[in-house]
């Protein structure tokens, strides 16, 4: 079964909508939010109330105080929220969290790579100088802890578009510290820089706030590697934020990988500024937790930018996996190309909202979205939503979505080259997988997530 | 190549299938003996191609009836994989495209899973680029081939040559090859047929099933059959095909099944 669907300028009101074989309710879809607006905003507060103590600047506590104010009275999202309508996070509030703090940790080997030697590590939300390789950076980058940085950082956090949004703010008023990045004017850095995201999970819940802030400053070229996962074995809770500020002419190439346990939540927004004439590729590969959101959201505040937004989702076994993405357009002659894709098995679930916005001032606009999604079992279910809002008259907008399952003529042409089943099907998953993976810029991560999803996608 | 007293490759008995609950072969016998190239030729809808697709395991095809002995083995206790392992190559007659699986990954993986198969050890990269780039002569092709993803954007005589490519890589015992010449420029099938004929010995046998007697000038059978209905209607020596080519089919569609594969 295929289905292909393809518009000019228009907004699709209702998403697409699939399950592979007959109309089976999915688990998630089922149930209906248990938790009461009372209950959510009780669990919030909570959270606040228990965060940990931020040890820096009055500056930066202020800053936290500012979103703490704002969610005063607040609640956490229900499927009743429009922008959660797919994505049930009832088992999320029903998990006591603690506050994450400060560890350590001894081995590490399972998530560095030897190809990546400019590694930034952050243990549960807090930059770990032991772990990092701070000693081999390139002349022209910095990396500082967020918790002792200067006030030169003020004009950048939290000033994008979207730091109210709820989780946002959370992170906000809980990080109790994070990392800062400065590539400087006109330099090229080369060697991507791998920031590594653990949380040290055990038989307590803990929820931890990593915060990261690049800025690309003008002229500048880099590439940036965030991988999120985990120490240990438990119920976790990642609430990341990461803010990208590309100046003038600037050039960032980033990555962004979720490798999380499945008892993991992962809720992340990578939010992005672009000026003029600067060129930013994200590619996002979500592998992991029970339930993860992504939320990409990519403001272009100059003329004559360029934007590609790859992405990956997998969700097996009972996992939902959302990406909610935004790019908004607001000035003329800007080029956006975004390709998203779910792989989905068992029982699980994936949720894609693209949106798209051409104000009237962005004339010449160029922006195509395509959305391809993959079901490999009867109960496996994907939800892809392309939401274009044009308001701009001489732009070009395209969109496109395509739900399959496995062809069985090329599962039966590699069978007839002696692969049994399952490696037809396993090398037809990674074919898929490859057009996404292969933007990858390490030959090692790149090899270790195709494994991941062979393993995730085999696991019975 | 007719050798007396060789071995007998491919046994088909009384055998009929059905697609979709339509029944398309009926009652289809033949014998191929080791060194042998079979053509089978025929008007469109006559079974050639599902007579392809049974004998590779294709799940859309069903048996209903009779039998096959591939080297003395009941083919139909056979999965597909297992089939093509035990030597059993069908050339596409249109080649899939595999988006963003390397040729290289693929034609790799498949000779793998052969050694595999016979006990013997599975081939790293580096001396796998040394063997492909042999085969590779065989249809002279592009070595930027390997690189691309299969099939991907290839020509139709490009498609053709990769299945060739495979077939040298595979040394089946038995090719068949599905209208391997449908398509194909002079330039092309002289490519193509030039690698079967490196590729054929007294060891294997190749049927080839097509609609054209042009092929059959440059890979020269032993036997022609003429299949109508389902069943094979008339067989005889290469000469059949000028008369096919010459008469058409009508002549022989008239007349009764004979007894195939009798020497």
């Amino acid at each position: 079964m295929s289905l292909q669907v393809t518009n000019l300028e228009a907004e699709l009101k209702e998403p697409i909508s699939l399950v592979s074989e007959g109309d089976t309710p999915s688990p998630f879809r089922a149930a209906s939010p248990t938790e009461s607006l009372r209950d959510r905003t009780r669990y919030l507060a909570q959270l606040i109330a228990q965060r940990n103590p931020l040890v820096g600047s009055d500056w930066l506590q202020s800053i936290r105080d500012r979103a703490q104010n704002l969610l005063r009275d607040q609640a956490l999202p229900s499927t009743r929220d429009e922008d959660w309508r797919f994505t049930d996070l009832s088992s999320l509030y029903r998990t006591t969290f603690q506050p994450a703090s400060a560890a350590t940790v001894t081995d590490l080997d399972a998530w560095t790579t030897s190809d990546l030697p400019i590694r930034v590590v952050i243990i549960n939300g807090a930059l770990s100088a032991e772990h990092s390789t701070l000693d081999v950076l390139p002349s022209g980058i910095t990396v500082q802890s967020l918790a002792t940085t200067d006030e030169t950082i003020q004009p950048y956090l939290s000033q994008q578009q979207g730091m109210n949004e709820v989780f946002t703010a959370l992170n906000t008023a809980s990080f109790i510290d994070g990392v800062v990045i400065r590539i400087a004017k006109n330099q090229a850095i080369e060697t991507p820089i791998h920031l590594l995201f653990l949380t040290v999970a055990s038989d307590v819940a803990v929820v931890s706030s990593p915060r990261t802030l690049v800025i690309a400053e003008a002229g500048s070229s880099a590439t940036l590697i965030e991988e999120y996962g985990v120490i240990g074995e438990g119920t976790y809770w990642t609430n990341a934020v990461t803010e990208v500020f590309v100046a003038d002419n600037a050039q960032l190439k980033h990555t962004r990988t979720q490798r999380e346990s499945a008892t993991a939540f992962h809720i992340g927004k990578t939010a992005v500024t672009q000026a003029r004439d600067s060129r930013y590729a994200l590619t996002t590969l979500s592998l992991g937790a029970q339930i993860s959101r992504h939320n990409p959201e990519i403001v272009l505040t100059g003329i004559q930018t360029e934007t590609h937004l790859n992405g990956l989702n997998l969700a097996v076994d009972t996992q939902l996996s959302d990406t909610h993405s935004l790019i908004h357009f607001a000035q003329p002659h800007c080029v956006a190309k975004q390709l998203h894709k779910c792989i989905v098995n068992d029982r699980a679930r994936a949720v894609f909202n693209g949106r798209i916005e051409v104000p009237q001032a962005a004339q010449q606009t160029n922006a195509a979205q395509l959305s391809r999604n993959l079901l490999l079992s009867p109960k496996a279910r994907v939800d892809t939503k392309p939401q274009l809002e044009i308001v701009a008259n001489d732009v070009k907008c395209a969109h496109g979505a395509t739900i399959s399952q496995l062809d069985d003529e090329e599962v039966f042409y590699l069978q007839s080259r002696g692969l049994d089943r399952k490696a037809a099907c396993d090398i037809l998953v990674k074919g898929f997988a490859a057009e996404i993976t292969e933007k990858v810029p390490s030959v090692e991560l790149r090899s270790r997530v195709l494994k991941s999803i062979l393993y995730l996608i085999s696991n019975e | 190549m007719i050798i007396e007293n060789s071995e007998v490759i491919l046994s088909v008995k009384d055998l009929t299938a059905e697609v979709g609950g339509v029944e398309i072969l009926k009652g289809l016998s033949l014998e191929i003996k080791a060194g042998e190239i079979h053509a089978i030729m025929g008007p469109n809808g006559s079974g050639k191609s599902t007579f392809s697709k049974v004998l590779t395991g294709h799940p859309a095809y069903t048996v209903t009836g009779g039998e096959v002995f591939f080297k003395g083995q009941n083919l139909f206790d056979l999965e597909p994989q297992d089939r093509a392992r035990e030597g059993i190559f069908l050339s596409f007659q249109y080649p899939l495209e595999i988006p963003g699986v390397s040729n290289l990954d693929f034609l790799r993986v498949a000779y793998n899973s052969k050694q595999k198969h016979k006990g013997l050890e599975e081939i790293d990269a580096f001396d796998f680029d040394d063997l492909i780039r042999e085969k590779l002569e065989i249809v002279k092709m592009n070595p930027a081939f390997l690189d691309r993803s299969v099939n991907e954007g290839f020509s139709g005589g490009e498609k053709k040559r990769n299945e060739i490519l495979q077939m040298a890589l595979l040394e089946p015992t038995l090719a068949i090859l599905d209208e391997t010449d449908s398509g194909l420029d002079i330039d092309a099938l002289r490519i193509v047929a030039n690698g079967v004929n490196q590729l054929t010995n007294p060891d294997n046998a190749v049927l080839m099933i097509t609609h054209y007697q042009r092929l059959l000038d440059y890979i020269v059978p032993d036997y022609i059959h003429v299949m109508e209905g389902g069943r094979i209607v008339t067989t005889g020596g290469k000469e059949l095909a000028l008369e096919l080519e010459a008469r058409g089919y009508d002549w022989i569609t008239d007349s009764e099944p004979v007894e195939v594969g009798a020497r």
